[in-house]
């Protein structure tokens, strides 16, 4: 009886990796999906968080591919190993923090791990050759394979008519001639096949499904850094990083600045964590305060937290300070006008 | 033997956080235990039922108290 081989094919959630997954299961080959949470996944996680956000349906679009696909996802936190891809990335960075080749090799040789623990064979991609400028190039395609150890157990059906024979179409557990010629940013042939297997409704972010593509992201993630003694962090410092207004009025302290009660009550999640600043005399948003600060501080911070609430036009505003200690005191101020919230404080 | 009721506390984490603390809960379990899971990121109500029908499990539950989602999953076989 010829023996059952069995894939695991990378989910991002994108049309590709679903494209991908679905011309190998058309082959009689049993995939299971492989989902990677590094952190900086974008997945609806700012659509959690804001209220004004609230009605817009929220799913996760790995688990939602996996069920179109009647297939397996396993989730797998990579949070602590990913540090070090974005932290000491090889092959540097692309247009902003994104670490893409790095990641993508991370990513493959992960999968490696899980399917020679597993009892898979082979590792399948949505990789489409010139369709991502770092990551996803002719040049780059090999280095993937080589860096991740994978080797020709690695096959992206998308664009394996330019590639070489990889393991599972040299044993014969797949056809070449069924594998795709796709290539470039054209998204045609994609949305063609997508049709043609019946995907109606599939998600189409743009930029990709990673913050760190994300300009703004990015600049917040390096201020943080160059403020902090070191690159490190934590998984609620890069949670923070996505909610609130961020200003850094002085090298010392950052404010971040709920925007509406979603984040609000998003932010006071973290109030052990963080001093934190509230108006009492007047609405106003959840402050956290990212640093170490002193008394001159806390008055500037608490004239911006007037600033940004319902006592803004106020002569006074009595503003709340919570300490690490849980000890509190009232600091009575006269909001910041608005052309003194100087605009290099935005990080 | 008895069927075992395990609990995991995944509030403030946003998805999908939840659905991999389940996932390893769910990996611990075997089949018949319940577990159930409190959350506060409204996503988990589409995420976890979503992994469940994928992976052969069942909701058992839903419900809301206050900002806190608590859902209980059988395990499937």
């Amino acid at each position: 009886m010829t023996k059952q081989r069995k894939a695991v094919s990378l989910i991002s959630g994108g049309l590709d990796s679903l494209l991908a997954t679905k011309v190998i299961l058309e082959q009689g080959i049993h995939v299971e999906g492989i989902n990677f949470f590094t952190g900086f996944c974008v997945e609806g996680h700012t659509h959690a968080i804001r209220k004004k956000d609230k009605a817009k349906p929220k799913r996760n679009n790995a688990l939602w591919v996996a069920e179109q696909l009647g297939i397996k996802l396993h989730i797998i936190d990579v949070i602590e190993e990913y540090k070090d891809v974005l932290l000491n990335p090889k092959h540097g960075y692309g247009q902003h923090m994104n670490p893409c080749l790095d990641c993508k090799g991370f990513m493959v040789r992960k999968a490696l791990e899980w399917i020679e623990k597993n009892d898979f064979d082979f590792i399948i991609t949505g990789e489409v050759i010139g369709q991502r400028p770092m990551s996803q190039r002719k040049e780059t395609m090999p280095v993937i394979a080589r860096e991740s150890g994978a080797g020709d157990r690695l096959l992206r059906p998308l664009c394996a008519q330019f590639l070489p024979e990889t393991l599972p179409e040299r044993e014969g557990w797949v056809n070449r001639e069924e594998m795709l010629d796709f290539s470039g940013r054209n998204r045609k042939p994609q949305m063609s096949l997508a049709e043609e297997y019946g995907f109606k409704d599939y998600a189409t972010p743009a930029g990709g499904c990673c913050f760190l593509t994300d300009k703004n992201y990015s600049e917040k993630l390096v201020d943080m850094w160059k403020h902090r003694s070191s690159r490190d962090y934590e998984l609620d410092d890069i949670m923070l990083l996505k909610v609130g207004r961020h200003i850094r009025p002085r090298d010392n302290f950052k404010m971040i600045i709920a925007r509406e009660e979603g984040e609000g009550k998003f932010l006071e999640g973290y109030r052990k964590q963080f001093i934190h600043m509230i108006c009492k005399s007047h609405s106003g948003p959840m402050v956290l305060i990212d640093g170490e600060i002193d008394a001159d501080d806390i008055n500037l911070a608490a004239q911006i937290v007037a600033r940004y609430g319902q006592g803004r036009n106020a002569d006074s505003v009595e503003v709340e300070v919570t300490y690490l200690n849980g000890e509190q005191e009232s600091v009575s101020v006269t909001p910041l006008p608005a052309d003194k919230i100087e605009l290099a404080w935005h990080v | 033997m008895a069927r075992i009721e395990k609990e995991i506390d995944a509030r403030r984490l946003l998805c999908p956080m939840p659905v991999i603390r389940t996932q390893d809960a769910v990996a611990e379990l075997k089949a018949g235990d319940h577990l159930k899971v409190i959350a506060t990121d409204p996503g988990v109500k589409n995420d976890i039922p979503a992994w469940c029908r994928i992976n052969g499990h069942t909701i058992v539950s839903i419900e809301y108290v206050d900002d806190e989602i608590i859902i209980k999953v059988e395990v499937g076989s």
